[in-house]
C-alpha cells in the first residue's frame, strides 16, 4: 500500500534559551542556512532523535509516549509548523492538523469572517468555504453567535469552532493531538463519531494521545516515543501494554523510595523517642502514627502472589499485607486491623480480628500478621493504607494512618468504589461490534 | 528563494482576506468607523498647515502656494511607508501564534502591512484631489507617471519591511531604533521642503536618498503637473528591486529561526 506520511531520520534539535550565544543561530540560519551547526552539544536539547516510519494510506496511527517524549513535535513537524534538523518528512495528501485549534483566529471579527479567513489559511479557495460553511457552522453548533466577534466566545465555543473548520477542510491526513479535551461529552462523542467517519473514508489519521484506552480501540498501529526515539512499534495493544508496564516500573521506583522513606523516618522517630526524655513536637508524622508501643508494629510490606513486594496492583490480583510486629512483654488484649481508603479519602474497606470474631489469647515477641486479599478488586487509582494493633475496646498500641501508599491500575476507566466481578450477558438480538484490531490482527 | 516568492505570489487571496480583516479589525467598535482612515490625514494636514503658515511661515518660495496642497502631497504617501515600516517591525512577534502554531506562510505578514496602509493611503487621495480640484491645479497627462511611483513605493517598501521584519525577530533593539530613524529620514526627504531650498553643493546627498525621488514624484506629478525626472526615477526603481531582493532573501534565509526566536 502506498504510504501517506514518510518520517526518515528525523532529528529535531531545539537552542537552550540562553542570552549569551543568542545571536548565533541567526548569524548561522543567515551564512548557511543551517540553524544548529555551530552550537555545541550543550547548548542544545535532543527533541527527536532519528526517528523513521512510514503510515499506510487510510491507516490510523497512533503516538504515546509520556509527558516531554516529542510526540507534539513530532506532529507539529508533520504538520510543517516546525522544521526538523535533520532527515525529512514526505507527505502526500492534503494536512489537517487539530493541534492548535483556533489559533488563527482573530478576536475583533464575528466567527463568519473568520471562518473565512481560517479556511484561506488552511488552503481553501472562497467558493470552497462557501460550500463547507454551513456544515462547520452546525458542527461548531454555533448558528446563533456566528454574526458576533470571536472575542465574546467562551473557550469551549472558540475550541468547537477551530475543530469545526480543521475538520471540514475535507484533509487526506488528519493529525490530532489530545482532542477529546474539546467541548463537552456531548461533542467529544460527536469528534470521535467524526474521526470514525474518516476511518470509514480511508482516509490517514495520526493521534497523540494519552488516552491510551482510545489508542487501543482507535488505531491500527502505535508508536511509543521514549526521550525522543522510538522505543516500540507495531500492535497498539502490544504497544500500549509495553508503555503501560514501563509507566508502571517507573511508579513502581517512585512508590518504592517513598515507602522506604516512610519506614526510614519512622526508624528515626522511634530512635529521638528513646533518646530523649522529653516527648518531640507533635510532627506531621505524629499525627500519622500514634499509641503507646506496647505492641509495635515495626515494618509493613505489600506483596503480589509471588511474594514480591509492589506497590503497583492491576486490578483483581491477590495482594498481601504482611506487617511485623513486636510485643514487648506477654500481652492477652490485641486486635490487628487494616483500612483501605482511596485518594478522596473514602474508606474503601475497614477490617479487624476482633470483627471478625477471633478471640485474642497471648502474643509475645515478633511476630507476623498477614491480610491476604484474593482479589484486588478496586478501580484504578491511589489508595492508602491504615494498619493498627489496639485493644478490644480501641486503645491503641500502635496506629498508622495511612503511612503506606499502593496504587491500582486497570484498562477499564469504570468508576465507584470498588469492582464487583461481574460478567454481561445479553439476549441474541443485541449484538456489539468487534473491536477493529481484532479483524485486522 | 524564487520558489518562496512563487508561492507568496499564490497566497495572493490570503492577503486579500487578511488586510480586509486587519482593515474591519481596526475599526470595529469605533464610531466613525472607515471614515477615520479620511479623517486622520485631514487632521494630520491641518496640524502641520497650523504649524508652517501660522507659526513658522517660511520665505515664500516660488512655486509653493498653497504650501498645504505641497505638504499633503508628501505627507500622504510618507505616512503610508512610515507606519508600514513601524508595523512590519513588531508584525511577526505580534503574530507569534501563527507563525508557531498553524502552518503559515509568514513573509505574508509583512505584505497584509505594507497593503493595509496602502488602502488608508488610497482612501486618503480622493481628500487630496478635491483640493487639487479645487485650488485649479494643472491635472495633466503626467498624472500618467503617478501609478508608477506608487508602485515603485511598494516594492521599496515591501523590500524595506521584509528587511525589518525577519531582523527584529532577532534583535528587538530595532523597534526604537526604527522610530528614530524614520523621524531623521522625514526630516531628510523633501516633503515639508522643496528640494530647491537646499543649496546646490549639499543636492547629491539628497539624491542619494530613495525616497526624495519617490516623493518628488508624486509632488511632480500632482503638485506641480510636470514631468517628473523619470531618468532617477528609474534609478530609484532599480533601487527599490535591489532593495526587495536583498529583503526578501534575508527573510527567507531567517525564515526557519522565526518559529523558535518570535
Amino acid at each position: 500500500m502506498a504510504s501517506a506520511v514518510v518520517v526518515e531520520n528525523l532529528t529535531k534539535l531545539y537552542r537552550k534559551y540562553s542570552q549569551k550565544r543568542r545571536f548565533q543561530t541567526m548569524k548561522s540560519a543567515l551564512i548557511r542556512g543551517d540553524l544548529f551547526r555551530q552550537l555545541r552539544p550543550e547548548e542544545v536539547f535532543l527533541a527527536l532523535e532519528k526517528v523513521s516510519f512510514a503510515v499506510d494510506k487510510g491507516e490510523t496511527f497512533g503516538i504515546i509516549g509520556s509527558n516531554g517524549a516529542g510526540k507534539s513535535t513530532l506532529l507539529k513537524i508533520i504538520a510543517g509548523t516546525l522544521r526538523s534538523t535533520y532527515g525529512k518528512v514526505v507527505v502526500d495528501g492534503r494536512i489537517s492538523a487539530l493541534i492548535e485549534l483556533g489559533a488563527g483566529f482573530h478576536p475583533e471579527i464575528s466567527g463568519r469572517e473568520n471562518i473565512y479567513i481560517n479556511g484561506i489559511m488552511l488552503g481553501l479557495s472562497k467558493r470552497e468555504i462557501q460550500r463547507r460553511y454551513d456544515d462547520i457552522v452546525q458542527f461548531a453548533e454555533l448558528e446563533e453567535f456566528i454574526e458576533s466577534p470571536i472575542k465574546t466566545y467562551s473557550t469551549g465555543m472558540y475550541l468547537r469552532l477551530g475543530f469545526a473548520i480543521a475538520i471540514n477542510v475535507d484533509p487526506d491526513i488528519l493529525l490530532i493531538d489530545e482532542i477529546i479535551a474539546v467541548g463537552d461529552e456531548a461533542f467529544a462523542r460527536k469528534c470521535l463519531d467524526k474521526i470514525k467517519e474518516f476511518q470509514w473514508k480511508k482516509k490517514t489519521i495520526l493521534i497523540v494521545s494519552h488516552s491510551l484506552g482510545m489508542i487501543n480501540t482507535l488505531c491500527n498501529r502505535a508508536v511509543w516515543l521514549k526521550q525522543g526515539k522510538i522505543e516500540q512499534m507495531g500492535d497498539p495493544r502490544r504497544v500500549v501494554d509495553a508503555y503501560l508496564s514501563h509507566v508502571a516500573e517507573k511508579e513502581e521506583r517512585k512508590l518504592s523510595r517513598l515507602h522506604s522513606q516512610t519506614l526510614e523516618k519512622f526508624a528515626l522517630a522511634e530512635e529521638a523517642k528513646l533518646s530523649e526524655e522529653a516527648p518531640p513536637p507533635a510532627t506531621e508524622y505524629e499525627k500519622k502514627r500514634w499509641g503507646s508501643r506496647e505492641i509495635e508494629i515495626r515494618e509493613v510490606k505489600l506483596l503480589d502472589k509471588e511474594g514480591q513486594e509492589r506497590h503497583i496492583f492491576t486490578s483483581g490480583e491477590p495482594m498481601e499485607v504482611r506487617m511485623t510486629i513486636y510485643a514487648r512483654n506477654k500481652i492477652k488484649d490485641f486486635v490487628f486491623g487494616v483500612g483501605i481508603f482511596n485518594s478522596a479519602g473514602i474508606s474503601c474497606y475497614g477490617t479487624n480480628t476482633h470483627l471478625e470474631k477471633l478471640v485474642p489469647r497471648e502474643i509475645s515477641g515478633e511476630a507476623t500478621v498477614s491480610f491476604n486479599i484474593k482479589r484486588l478488586d478496586l478501580i484504578q487509582g491511589t489508595y492508602f493504607l491504615d494498619v493498627a494493633a489496639h485493644q478490644i475496646d480501641g486503645t491503641p498500641y500502635d496506629y498508622h494512618r495511612q503511612l503506606y501508599t499502593f496504587r491500582v491500575q486497570s484498562l477499564i476507566p469504570d468508576v465507584g468504589v470498588f469492582r464487583p466481578q461481574h460478567k454481561w450477558s445479553f439476549s441474541p438480538n443485541i449484538s456489539f461490534k468487534k473491536k477493529q484490531n481484532k479483524n485486522k490482527v | 528563494m524564487w520558489r518562496s516568492l512563487k508561492s507568496l505570489l499564490q497566497y495572493r487571496g490570503l492577503i486579500q482576506a487578511l488586510v480586509s480583516r486587519e482593515l474591519k479589525a481596526r475599526y470595529r467598535g469605533s464610531v466613525l468607523g472607515f471614515f477615520w482612515s479620511f479623517v486622520n490625514p485631514l487632521l494630520l494636514l491641518l496640524v502641520y498647515t497650523f504649524v508652517f503658515t501660522v507659526i513658522f511661515r517660511p520665505a515664500r518660495i516660488e512655486g509653493l502656494t498653497p504650501y498645504a496642497l505641497f505638504l499633503f502631497c508628501g505627507l500622504l504617501p510618507w505616512t503610508w511607508f512610515s507606519s508600514s515600516l513601524l508595523e512590519s517591525s513588531a508584525v511577526l512577534s505580534n503574530n507569534a501564534n501563527l507563525i508557531q502554531k498553524v502552518l503559515f506562510p509568514a513573509d505574508v505578514l509583512p505584505c497584509v502591512n505594507v497593503f493595509s496602509n496602502f488602502i488608508h493611503f488610497l482612501l486618503g487621495l480622493p481628500i487630496l484631489f478635491a483640493f487639487l480640484i479645487y485650488y485649479r491645479r494643472p491635472l495633466n497627462i503626467y498624472l500618467l507617471f503617478f501609478p508608477a511611483v506608487i508602485l515603485i513605493q511598494i516594492i521599496f517598501t515591501l523590500g524595506f519591511a521584509m528587511f525589518i521584519s525577519s531582523l527584529s525577530v532577532h534583535f528587538r533593539d530595532i523597534r526604537d531604533l526604527l522610530a528614530n530613524l524614520l523621524t531623521f529620514w522625514f526630516f531628510a526627504t523633501p516633503i515639508i521642503y522643496p528640494n530647491t531650498m537646499i543649496p546646490e553643493r549639499f543636492r547629491w546627498v539628497l539624491d542619494l536618498n530613495p525616497m526624495t525621488h519617490i516623493m518628488m514624484g508624486y509632488q511632480d506629478t500632482l503638485f506641480r503637473g510636470q514631468l517628473p525626472h523619470w531618468k532617477k526615477l528609474s534609478v530609484t526603481f532599480l533601487v527599490a528591486l535591489a532593495l526587495f531582493y536583498v529583503g526578501y532573501f534575508l527573510f527567507d534565509r531567517l525564515r526557519d529561526s522565526f518559529a523558535e526566536e518570535v
